[in-house]
């Protein structure tokens, strides 16, 4: 109860002190919670960069590749079945099944694939495709772009037309149509892709697939332990980072985060001297009241305690306020740069709120040890 | 022994400048004794040293048995707090703190805030009613007399009042000269410090402070 007594004061003069001072205690207010948003705002972008950016270059193709292991040149379908259960728990973007196989187009060879399209559409988002995809099962044909000039001349007139299509002399010819041309600007403008199973067939090896593009939102230790479930799912597959796409992923990530931290680093020693000055300011404002609690018997340790006090108090209303306004801010960014929102995260907040503690008690340190050599004559000196 | 003695007191500011040469000073307990002179004769000094706030360059300074003058910084601050109750010129309330929560400060730094003690403070000096009223909304007089409740708050065995009528119409000055009077005749230690002949014609006992000297007025 005494205690209880003892504190309550404490209390009461520090709330008090801060209320009655509102034009100088708001500005250093301001200064806590500016620095406490774009802190708690830094340290959500700094989270949510990898997941958002991660997502954005997913954009630029597969970052792992799902290969027959040993000296096969093919595996069985059905392992990107156990490949797709060991990743049920991972943000995949898409897995495309590749088999290529030299067909004859119009009599032309043509290096073909047969994938799913579907899948394709995900993980190869870039792929500008005039005209449609095949459709699935269908008798449809995408012709890459250098191919489809082969055939038509122009490749736009190549759309609609019928091709015929044969594993070689002596097999099978198929009428395919011409759904579409594509471009990627790479090899694949030399190619035509057809149905996975329509490949399957027209070679005969029925559930064949010779690689699959593996899209999946992952950097560093994460993809590796990816690569780790897929070689443990089946031991017909084996998985193969793609290096330059999943390194320079990885390269950007580290170098936007060093940033972050850079920015945020920044923002806590201008939020300690703003805090600072601001403090010794009303420190030296304070120097009568100072001097007369302790010509009142008021220790040094109680000044301090007071200041501090004051100091810690001022903290956790700025990174209360700041934290607020920094997940509004990070939310913003997210929104207009990636269009996609962010989850409020307590830790996040919890953190901002215990760093602004930390550096307005840091900073009220220097003001404190003026105060605690003022003078208590000065009271009757009447300075 | 005497409550407070002063032994060959002199203090020198920067080592040269005299401000009390060789004062000698004895109080008893339950005595009303103003230290007069005129500004500037070194009446703030001898205050600063007995009210703990100040050590003198020589000489011996002893408060109800303590020699000050060979005591630490933070003892000083211990001797403030539990021996000396402080009546100043200019009230110096804390000013965002309201007239009870003023009384309980001074609690607080000496022992434990009682708000019931520190509300019969208020009532003695009449301001009961005026409890929860910060400094700015009470007048000089009313800030003096909580400035008189604070000093006592904590039962000190010296009460210095420094000009305690200083900033006070005649009324006011009437109103804490009896609330000095009822204090001595309950038998506390007053010291008071004044330029003005009237306010030092009130205590038992005068002195004189001139150039930093001091003699003991002409009754």
């Amino acid at each position: 109860m005494q205690m209880y007594r003892k504190y309550k004061m404490f209390f009461t003069m520090i709330f008090q002190a801060l209320l009655r001072q509102k034009t100088r205690m708001f500005i250093a207010l301001l200064a806590v919670a500016v620095g406490a948003a774009i802190i708690s705002g830094m340290i959500t972008v700094y989270r949510e960069v990898p997941a958002q950016l991660g997502r954005e270059f997913r954009a630029y193709g597969a970052n792992v590749l799902v290969l027959p292991a040993g000296d096969s040149s093919t595996f069985d379908e059905t392992s990107l079945t156990s490949v797709r259960n060991a990743l049920s728990g991972e943000d995949v973007v898409g897995l495309a099944p590749f088999l290529y196989e030299r067909l004859e187009v119009n009599k032309q060879p043509v290096i073909t694939g047969g994938t799913d399209f579907a899948e394709l559409k995900k993980v190869s988002p870039y792929w500008m495709v005039k005209g449609e995809y095949p459709a699935e099962g269908s008798k449809e044909i995408l012709l890459g772009a250098e191919v489809a000039k082969k055939i038509a001349q122009d490749a736009d007139k190549a759309i609609g037309q019928t091709v015929s299509v044969s594993a070689g002399e002596g097999t099978a010819i198929k009428q395919f149509t011409v759904s579409g041309v594509v471009s990627t600007g790479g090899k694949e403008e030399q190619f035509a892709f057809v149905d996975l199973h329509m490949l399957q067939e027209i070679t005969g090896k029925a559930g064949a697939v010779g690689l699959a593009q593996l899209s999946i939102v992952a950097d560093g230790d994460k993809l590796a332990a990816v690569e780790e479930k897929i070689g443990a799912a089946d031991p017909a597959v084996q998985p193969q980072e793609v290096r330059q796409i999943a390194r320079s992923e990885f390269s950007v990530l580290s170098k936007l985060q060093v940033l972050i931290l850079l920015v945020t680093l920044i923002v806590l020693v201008l939020t300690l001297i703003c805090v600072t000055t601001t403090m010794t300011a009303v420190v030296t404002e304070r120097r009568k009241e100072i001097g007369l609690k302790k010509a009142l018997g008021a220790s040094n340790h109680n000044i301090v305690m007071e200041f501090l006090g004051e100091g810690c108090v001022l903290g956790a209303l700025g990174g209360l306020l700041g934290s607020g306004l920094g997940y509004l801010f990070a939310q913003s960014v997210s929104m207009n740069v990636f269009s996609r929102g962010i989850s409020f995260a307590p830790g996040i907040a919890i953190l901002a709120i215990v760093l602004s503690i930390l550096v307005t008690g840091i900073a009220s340190l220097i003001p404190v040890r003026i105060a605690t050599n003022v003078d208590p004559a000065i009271v009757l000196r009447g300075e | 022994m005497s409550l407070l003695e002063l032994k060959d007191v002199s203090m020198l500011y920067n080592g040269k400048v005299p401000a009390l040469q060789h004062v000698n000073l004895s109080v008893e307990k339950g005595d009303w004794l103003a230290i007069m002179g005129p500004s500037g004769s070194g009446k703030t000094t001898l205050m600063n040293i007995i009210g703990c706030m100040d050590h003198a360059t020589s000489g011996h300074v002893i408060l109800d048995g303590v020699d000050i003058s060979e005591v630490s910084n933070d003892g000083l601050t211990q001797l403030r707090r539990d021996k000396i109750g402080i009546v100043f010129q200019q009230f110096h309330l804390i000013p965002y703190l309201t007239a009870v929560e003023n009384i309980m400060a001074a609690q607080y730094y000496h022992s434990m805030p009682d708000k019931k003690e520190a509300l019969e403070a208020l009532d003695r000096v009449g301001l009961a009613d005026r409890a929860d009223h910060l400094p700015s909304q009470l007048s000089g007089g009313e800030q003096q007399r909580v400035c008189i409740a604070r000093a006592l708050i904590n039962y000190p065995v010296l009460i210095l009042a420094d000009e305690p009528t200083g900033n006070l119409d005649e009324k006011n000055q009437q109103l804490v000269m009896k609330i000095f009077h009822e204090l001595h005749e309950e038998g506390h230690t007053i010291l008071t410090v004044t330029h003005s002949a009237e306010v030092g014609a009130e205590a038992e006992r005068r002195v004189i402070i001139e150039h930093g000297h001091m003699r003991e007025a002409e009754s």
